[in-house]
């Protein structure tokens, strides 16, 4: 017996949905549970007094020092070299075997999981050059990771700026980099800045690679060669270890809440930028 | 080769000690086993708080590493939970306190102690059903530590002697992580320090003998380690009044309170 | 500077990604290469025994695990994935689809800690009192990683099934064919490569997820022969063992890291061709 298309339709398009209801499911049930647990917990002596007791209780002002650093590191470094990256594959070169090399490149470091990422930074940074589990560690095998996704966004960025900008620029006698300096990476500037707050979201989640090379040591780090332990690392080791699961929910809200709002700004802005130029 | 390896480590203590602002001159450097360092930490914390013109570091990399360090000067202390072999035995050693492993099982668990025989023989996967040893019809969820942790370690030597873990045992990367399991399984059976022992768990009697603190002192309780601290010299300076301090009744009571068994009576 | 001078300069960022990929391979192979050999590639590829202070490094089981988690990931994965994509690209209104496609991308916000934390919270238990075993266990780990792979395959998904043209649609509901026809007979095979390499990189994500795996996968060493069964991936071991290992036992997880590393870039690879076929 064949089904009317029109039911078989009905039927299909409701059972996707229903799935689509389902993953939105996932993710409120997550939000919403992160928040009635840890939210209460969250005050401004939370996030500004020292953990105590191995984290049992005080805060977690430590931990957001570290976070800030490590990130603050991190984004330093990748910036510079994934906007350069970027103005260079837009602006330099026509598409030729090198350009081609430097996208796989990119893309294939976006594929490198985070525990790889780890064990280099521990084997290269750690060991080899002597910086220990340390801020500075954490903060370049970061970078490292970070940086694919600034290259993306700033090259997308960059594009996105129309051409005649540019054709204006070289007809008042511009030279191309103070055409690009002055004119095209101010307006990309939005889509630049989208692709670093996505970095720090993504930062700010990451624990395996900074477990192996930022370490774990709860006090405030202070030097580039101290070790931190961040907001994602101090939730890992509360939650597993059941130290205290009143802080891990606390400290999970305050990550959650830093991520969801960095990457919702960092969409707006994208949308943003988008309706201008086109 | 392992020598390398303990450069390594050792370039990583000294990187992380040498580091400090020396400027105060004040700074001591503990290095060494995962196992001590939370306890250390405790102790550096209270130190520190009596004594703000010192600064402690507590640096973790293992026994091994911490012991090398400490061989080394590059560490003032070493932390070791493991006895220095023969090789080592130059360097001074501090014991700071005993640590007790306990065998633990779930609150329902109405099984009250086991033999030594009986716990090999459970991580040897010989026995896998809760029914051999008396309870109910339902598989033993053995769970055990990672290979390298000082924990196991102690763990083989003092219970398992030459035999070999089951692979079938779940394994955990933390004395935290296995009691977080046990409280919630009850059919789980792990091993952790006597000190993370909490009402969620129960420590079974092993040969009839329950870790206490007497019986981990009297060594009644056979599976037991000691904490070391080791220096290359006799301590001096604000090193020594920070191992006196450990070794004080408030030290001691320090660590008692986190669930150690203090050395000193 | 020189306009030469600039561009030079800008090639050598934009030769930092290539950088870092050379890198990390050099340094993850330099470090566990030796390591295979000595023992034999197919003593450390097929051999099941584990046992690294003992000398005795065989990975195979943990080989079988991670891609058995990983497909376990894609059972559940790719359907709800896609199911998602299909509906914000085709059949959501379009005020709907700016509000659902930012949502769904909070997902991907989301700290791999915190899904596996909220894992061994919810899943482990409802696995273990449900249908038996210690919770902990390859369909635990399958269903979590499914979960955090659904953000890459939406996002992917939905590009690709946007770019299919509309003219498509038009002719095929000209002929008379209903919307959910259209979708499936024209739509979805013009867009099969996008969702192929959606599929492969999300196949990359679920292989190389390291601390939800480690928190609910239970990490045994033995070769599962359940979904019930506790099992050990590459990743976790890794990360499991790192923190004390030293000399052969901590190049065996650098050589874990090799085999690690191949399959990643096996599929980074595949997903690039795929791509570039279109």
């Amino acid at each position: 017996m064949r089904l009317d298309p029109r039911v078989s339709q009905a039927v299909i398009i409701s059972a996707l949905w229903a799935l689509t209801g389902f993953t939105l499911l996932i993710l409120i049930v997550i939000i919403v549970n992160i928040s009635v647990e840890g939210l209460p917990r969250v005050s401004w002596t939370f996030l500004t007094q020292p953990p105590h007791d191995m984290g049992r209780s005080g805060g977690i002002f430590s931990t957001v020092v570290a976070t800030a650093y490590i990130t603050f590191l991190a984004i330093v470094v990748a910036t510079p070299l994934g906007v350069g990256t970027a103005i260079y594959l837009t602006e330099y070169t026509r598409e030729s075997w090198l350009t081609r090399i430097i996208r796989f490149g990119a893309e294939c470091l976006a594929g490198v999981p985070s525990i790889i990422l780890g064990l280099f930074g521990f084997v290269l940074f750690v060991l080899k050059l002597g910086f220990g589990w340390s801020v500075l560690s954490g903060g370049l095998t970061l970078a490292i990771m970070v940086l694919p996704i600034i290259i993306r966004t700033s090259e997308e960025a960059i594009k996105a700026v129309p051409e005649e900008y540019r054709v204006v620029c070289y007809s008042l006698g511009l030279s191309q980099w103070q055409t690009i300096a002055k004119i095209v990476l101010p307006s990309a500037l939005p889509g630049i800045t989208t692709g670093v707050m996505l970095s720090v979201g993504r930062s700010l989640g990451e624990t395996a690679v900074l477990l192996f090379t930022a370490g774990a040591a709860l006090r405030t780090p202070v030097s580039l060669f101290d070790s931190g332990r961040t907001m994602a690392v101090h939730f890992y080791i509360l939650a597993r270890e059941g130290i205290s699961l009143p802080n891990a929910y606390a400290t999970a809200a305050v990550l959650m809440f830093s991520i969801l709002g960095i990457n919702l700004a960092a969409y707006g802005l994208m949308q943003r930028l988008m309706r201008r130029f086109s | 080769m392992r020598v390398f390896i303990l450069c390594l480590s050792l370039l990583v203590v000294v990187a992380a000690c040498g580091s400090r602002p020396e400027a105060s001159g004040q700074a001591i450097c503990v290095a060494g086993s995962t196992s001590v360092q939370p306890f250390a930490e405790k102790l550096a914390e209270v130190y520190m708080e009596l004594h703000p013109e010192i600064r402690i570091d507590v640096q973790g990399g293992g026994s091994s590493a911490g012991i090398y360090a400490a061989r080394q000067g590059a560490a003032h202390l070493g932390a070791s939970s493991r006895e220095l072999v023969p090789a080592e035995k130059e360097l001074v050693e501090i014991p700071i306190a005993w640590d007790g492993i306990a065998v633990i099982v779930h609150r329902d668990n109405p099984l009250s102690g086991l033999s030594l025989t009986q716990i090999r023989e459970l991580y040897q996967g010989r026995i896998r059903n809760w029914r051999e040893l008396g309870w109910l019809d339902h598989a033993v969820h053995l769970i055990t530590r990672e290979e390298g942790s000082g924990t196991r370690n102690a763990f083989e030597e003092l219970v398992m002697g030459k035999a070999e873990i089951t692979p079938a045992a779940l394994v955990q990367d933390s004395n935290g992580a296995v009691r977080e399991i046990v409280a919630s399984d009850r059919h789980a059976l792990g091993y952790i320090s006597v000190g993370l022992v909490d009402a969620r768990v129960k420590a079974l009697e092993v040969d009839g003998v329950l870790p206490t603190r007497e019986n981990i002192r009297s060594q009644r309780y056979k599976l037991v380690r000691r904490f070391l601290l080791v220096s290359k010299l006799p301590p001096g300076g604000p090193c020594k009044e920070f191992v006196d301090f450990i070794l004080s009744a408030r030290g001691q009571s320090l660590l008692e309170a986190e669930g150690l068994v203090g050395y000193e009576e | 500077m020189t306009s030469k001078g600039i561009e030079r300069l800008l090639l050598v960022l934009a030769l930092s990604s290539v950088g870092s990929l050379a890198l990390i391979t050099f340094f993850i192979f330099w470090e566990g290469l030796p390591l295979i050999l000595g023992t034999g590639p197919g003593d450390f590829l097929f051999s099941t025994h584990w046992a690294p202070t003992k000398g005795r490094f065989g990975i195979g089981a943990m080989i079988v695990s991670s891609v058995v988690v990983t497909l376990g990931a894609l059972v559940l994965g790719v359907p709800l994935g896609l199911a998602c994509a299909i509906v914000l690209a085709e059949f959501a209104p379009k005020r709907l689809k700016q509000v659902l496609k930012p949502t769904l991308e909070l997902l991907a916000g989301i700290p791999s800690v915190v899904y596996g934390f909220l894992g061994v919270l919810w899943l482990v238990p409802l696995i273990r009192e449900h249908l038996g075993g210690p919770g902990l266990s390859l369909l635990a780990a399958a269903v979590i990683l499914g979960i955090m792979i659904l953000p890459t395959i939406i996002s992917i998904s939905i590009d690709s099934l946007s770019a299919v043209p509309d003219l498509y649609r038009d002719g095929s509901l000209a002929l008379g064919a209903t919307r959910w026809q259209t979708v499936q007979r024209v739509v979805l095979p013009a867009a099969r490569s996008g969702i192929i390499t959606a599929i492969i990189l999300g196949m990359g994500r679920a292989v190389g997820e390291t601390m939800a795996v480690i928190m609910v996968a239970g990490n045994a060493l033995k070769l599962p022969t359940s979904l019930l069964d506790p099992v050990r991936t590459l990743t976790s071991n890794i990360a499991l063992e790192l923190g004390y290992a030293s000399g052969r036992h901590r190049e065996a997880l650098f050589a874990t890291g090799v085999v690690l590393f191949v399959i990643i870039m096996i599929l980074n690879l595949t997903a690039a061709a795929v791509t570039r076929r279109r």
